[in-house]
């Protein structure tokens, strides 16, 4: 066996395994840890492709940031097990359902150039440009526009999200920085002068 | 001399020998950065004692000089005490999560024109990914100690280093723009070009003048994402409890090495992208690896500065420093530096 081949078993064995604990784990926050797994081996896996910079913005923005936020969120809830596991028989065949769905869907994509969907090919890189500069490259020419009308998306869901927090301001007791800092000792203290009572 | 003991390695271990070449460079890395974290302890106390009047350090070894070396002796010789109820697994991964990203970033770092471990394309990128992997050490501390303290302490600090993450990758951004590459090697070597580099005044040609919004930025946020005084939210030593507060002996000083450990790295970062790494600052000297331990050090020396100097931030002054201040200023500097590069004046072609 190659060694290429066996680093990509090591990855994949590591990633299936990982995935599975994500739904099996007993505690959210373990079920987290072992969706970072699933990111950092997908991102060795996407490497051997010599995808090096999907991968790597792979762990910079799903395991940096996404998984953090994720995890704050997971840790601060109190999530009584037995009640979720409650209704699982009620669901599964709904929940079976979705999932097959959602497979098929996954599997026509993937399979996308296998059964001849595709319209227009994705654009082959030039062999001698770094692939940071290729992906910048058809991200600024060929796909403008999708790029600039996600981005767009993207900042709606950030003022969305802005103004959900913001809705009950009132009950902050934020301060002004520009008042704090203009104050003076003469604003917050007076001096008095007393005559002392008692003699000598 | 090198070239001598490569084939004589060579002759030893035969087809395994790159492995064994490449782990020998990790170890001539890794052996003096834990040898300059330790030394680096030992200065902080030393200078701090100096702005304070006072002597600091001096009772083991001349000078205090085995000081260091003592405490590490000292923390291991300690017990380990795992809290009942802690998740014991990931309570002992933490300390290695937060420590090992400070010591894989490395690999990237160029000492000189030829020196460094691995000369990847993304280097950059690689960077900012495997630093941003640190805050899991303290989040996960935080919560598997199953204490109340160290839980809010890992949220606080952990929010904290989110929030200037995001300030300094606008800054790396602009660095990036303006040396049109994101392999550090060729950030460094687009510095010693320019009007001023060409008269002999290299160190006016370094990133750190034309984009002196995003240095000071990029100076502040390193202080913040390191937890360090005045923003040592995460624990002040006296004053307030953090993540660590439950662990004792070998595994808080992996903390404590992380720490410094993660101070060296950041400083070396500014000395690379904005203070022209190896480069010589005047023409008449020659470019050497020397120059770039001279930055390094005058950064930390920096750290351990405004630590004597400032008093702490308030946690919703760190907070809007970072959200409010930074973040417009580098996104503002972004659009100006953008102009700029189109405009006839480009001084970065």
């Amino acid at each position: 066996m190659e060694f290429k081949t066996f680093v990509f078993y090591f990855f994949a064995a590591i990633m299936v395994f990982a995935a599975l604990r994500v739904i099996t784990a007993r505690n959210p926050v373990q079920a987290a840890l072992f969706l970072v797994l699933t990111f950092v081996s997908a991102s060795g896996i996407w490497m051997l492709l010599q995808a090096e910079f999907l991968a790597i913005a792979l762990v910079l923005v799903y395991v940096g940031a996404v998984m953090v936020l994720f995890l704050f969120v997971v840790m601060m809830l109190d999530i009584n097990l037995d009640r979720v596991r409650e209704g699982f028989w009620s669901y599964l065949p709904l929940g079976a359902i979705v999932a097959l769905l959602m497979v098929a869907e996954m599997g026509l994509v993937l399979g996308g150039n296998y059964f001849d969907l595709f319209e227009n090919k994705v654009p082959q890189a030039a062999a001698d440009a770094t692939n940071v500069m290729s992906v910048a490259r058809l991200m600024y020419t060929d796909y403008v526009y999708p790029v600039e009308l996600a981005s767009v998306i993207l900042l709606v869901g950030i003022v969305a999200a802005v103004v959900l927090t913001m809705r009950d301001r009132r009950k902050t007791k934020a301060v002004d920085p520009a008042t704090q800092v203009i104050v003076k000792a003469k604003d917050r203290m007076r001096v008095l002068q007393m005559p002392s009572e008692k003699q000598g | 001399m090198v070239d001598a003991l490569q084939q004589l390695l060579q002759g030893v271990f035969g087809p395994v020998f790159p492995l064994v070449w490449t782990l020998l460079k990790i170890v001539l890395i890794i052996a003096p950065l834990l040898l300059g974290v330790a030394y680096l302890t030992f200065w902080e106390r030393k200078v701090i004692g100096w702005m304070q009047v006072r002597i600091g350090p001096n009772r083991v070894g001349p000078w205090g000089l085995i000081q260091p070396i003592a405490d590490g002796v000292k923390l291991l010789m300690k017990e380990i005490v795992i809290p009942s109820g802690a998740s014991k697994g990931i309570f002992l991964i933490a300390p290695m999560f937060a420590f090992a990203p400070a010591l894989a970033a490395w690999a990237v770092i160029p000492f000189n024109d030829t020196m460094v471990l691995a000369n990847v394309n993304a280097s950059l990128l690689y960077i900012m990914a495997v630093t941003s992997v640190g805050v899991y050490g303290i989040i996960l501390a935080g919560w598997s100690s199953n204490s109340k303290y160290a839980f809010l302490g890992g949220m606080r600090s952990a929010a904290q280093m989110i929030s200037y993450e995001v300030a300094m990758g606008l800054a790396l951004v602009v660095v990036l723009m303006v040396s049109n590459s994101l392999n550090l090697g060729d950030i460094v070597k687009a510095q010693g070009r320019g009007m001023f580099a060409d008269n002999g005044l290299g160190f006016l040609s370094w990133n750190w003048l034309p984009l002196l919004p995003m240095f000071v930025v990029y100076l502040i946020s390193i202080v913040a994402e390191t937890n360090r005084a005045p923003f040592d939210m995460a624990e002040g030593e006296s004053e307030i409890v953090g993540f660590h507060v439950e662990y004792s002996g070998m595994a808080f000083a992996v903390f404590f090495l992380a720490e410094y450990a993660n101070m060296i790295l950041v400083s070396t970062l500014t000395a690379v992208l904005f203070l022209g790494g190896w480069l010589s600052p005047v023409g008449f000297l020659p470019d050497s690896i020397f120059w770039l331990f001279v930055k390094i050090a005058a950064v930390l020396f920096f750290f351990l500065w405004i630590r004597a100097t400032f008093p702490r931030y308030r946690y919703d002054q760190i907070m809007r420093l970072g959200w409010k201040v930074f973040i417009p200023v580098c996104l503002i500097w972004l659009t100006v530096v953008g102009c700029w590069m189109m405009s006839p004046w480009n001084i970065w072609k």
